[in-house]
C-alpha cells in the first residue's frame, strides 16, 4: 500500500469499518510511515474536537419567541377542527 | 407497530396528536437545543439556525397527523430539520459555487494531499475548553463547501450512520463516504495549520510518486 491508497481507506480505518483484507496492508504501511501516522492521528483529534464541543447555545430570548410562534401555529392547525376537551 | 426498540417519545407524540399542546411543548423542550446546534453547524449563522428550528417544529405541527410510527420520532424530526437547513442554504447561497450540487458525485481521484503534517501541541480536550479555539473550529467548518460540511456534521458530530446520511441528503452512500473524507482532510489541514507543533513537523512521504 502507498500513502495515496492509505488516504482513500482512511475513513474506514478511523471508523473501525475497514475490510479485514485491507486492514493488514493498512496497518503495515502505517507502522512504517510516520507522516501517515500523524495524519491519521490528526484526523482522529479533529473529529474528537468537533464532537466534544456543544458550543452552540440557544439564545434565551429565542426560547420564548419560539413558543409563542408555535402556539399560534398550533391553534391554526388543531383548534380549527376540535376543542381541547373531549 | 415496529419491531425496533420502543420510541421513548411515543407517549408524548400520541398525546400531542390528540391535540395536547403541553405534550408537544415537552417534545420541543427535549429537542430544540439539539436541533439548534445541528442547524447552526450546517447553516453557520444564529438567525438562520433559529429559523430552521422554528420551521422544523412548525412542520411537525402540520404533519403530526401523518407521522408514521415505523420511524422514531427523533429520526423523523431530524429529517425535517435537515431538509429545512438545506432549503435555507439553497436560498442563501443561490448562484454561488458553494451549493450542495445535488447528487453530483465526488471522486477519490484528486484528493488533496495533506500539506502540513505535525502532531498538535495540545490535546483535544484542552483545546475544546478554549474560546479562541472554538472560533477556529467554527471558522474552519464554515469554510467547507456546504455539501462537505453537511455530511461532516451529520456523520461526525451527530454520529448518524452512512446509510442514514445518504437517505437524509438524497445522495448515494458512496458519495457520503467521499464527501466525509474530503471534509475530514480539509478540516485536518486547517486545524493542524493552527495547532500543529512546527518543531515536530514531518515531511510527506512521496513514495506514491
Ligand atoms: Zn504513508
Amino acid at each position: 500500500m502507498k500513502c495515496d491508497e492509505l488516504l482513500k481507506a482512511l475513513n474506514e480505518y478511523v471508523d473501525g469499518q475497514i475490510d479485514p483484507a485491507i486492514c493488514e496492508d493498512f496497518a503495515n504501511h502505517l507502522a512504517g510511515c510516520n507522516p501517515c501516522q500523524v495524519v491519521v492521528d490528526n484526523i482522529r483529534n479533529t473529529i474528537a474536537l468537533y464532537r466534544s464541543g456543544e458550543r452552540y447555545e440557544m439564545p434565551p430570548e429565542f426560547h420564548d419567541r419560539l413558543r409563542k410562534q408555535l402556539r399560534e401555529k398550533w391553534s391554526t392547525v388543531f383548534d380549527g377542527e376540535s376543542q381541547q376537551t373531549h | 407497530m415496529g419491531e425496533t426498540a420502543a420510541d421513548p417519545d411515543l407517549p408524548l407524540v400520541t398525546q400531542a396528536r390528540a391535540g395536547d399542546f403541553a405534550a408537544f411543548e415537552q417534545l420541543v423542550s427535549r429537542y430544540e437545543r439539539r436541533i439548534f446546534a445541528t442547524a447552526y453547524r450546517i447553516v453557520g449563522r444564529r438567525e438562520d439556525a433559529e429559523e430552521v428550528v422554528q420551521d422544523t417544529f412548525a412542520s411537525v405541527i402540520e404533519h403530526l397527523p401523518q407521522f408514521r410510527e415505523e420511524s422514531k420520532f427523533y429520526t423523523w424530526l431530524m429529517h425535517i430539520a435537515v431538509n429545512h437547513a438545506l432549503k435555507l442554504l439553497r436560498r442563501n447561497r443561490h448562484g454561488t459555487d458553494r451549493t450542495m450540487n445535488g447528487e453530483s458525485s465526488d471522486s477519490y481521484s484528486d484528493l488533496p494531499h495533506p500539506q502540513f503534517i505535525a502532531p498538535w501541541h495540545e490535546n483535544p480536550s484542552v483545546i475544546a475548553e478554549n474560546h479562541e479555539m472554538q472560533r477556529l473550529l467554527s471558522d474552519a467548518l464554515d469554510e467547507l463547501d456546504d455539501k462537505y460540511r453537511t455530511v461532516f456534521v451529520l456523520r461526525d458530530v451527530e454520529e448518524r450512520s452512512t446509510s442514514e446520511v445518504a437517505e437524509l441528503l438524497g445522495i448515494s452512500e458512496a458519495n457520503v463516504k467521499v464527501r466525509l473524507l474530503r471534509a475530514r482532510l480539509q478540516l485536518r489541514e486547517r486545524i493542524t495549520s493552527a495547532l500543529g507543533d512546527k518543531s515536530r513537523q514531518v515531511a510527506a512521504d512521496h513514495r506514491h510518486e
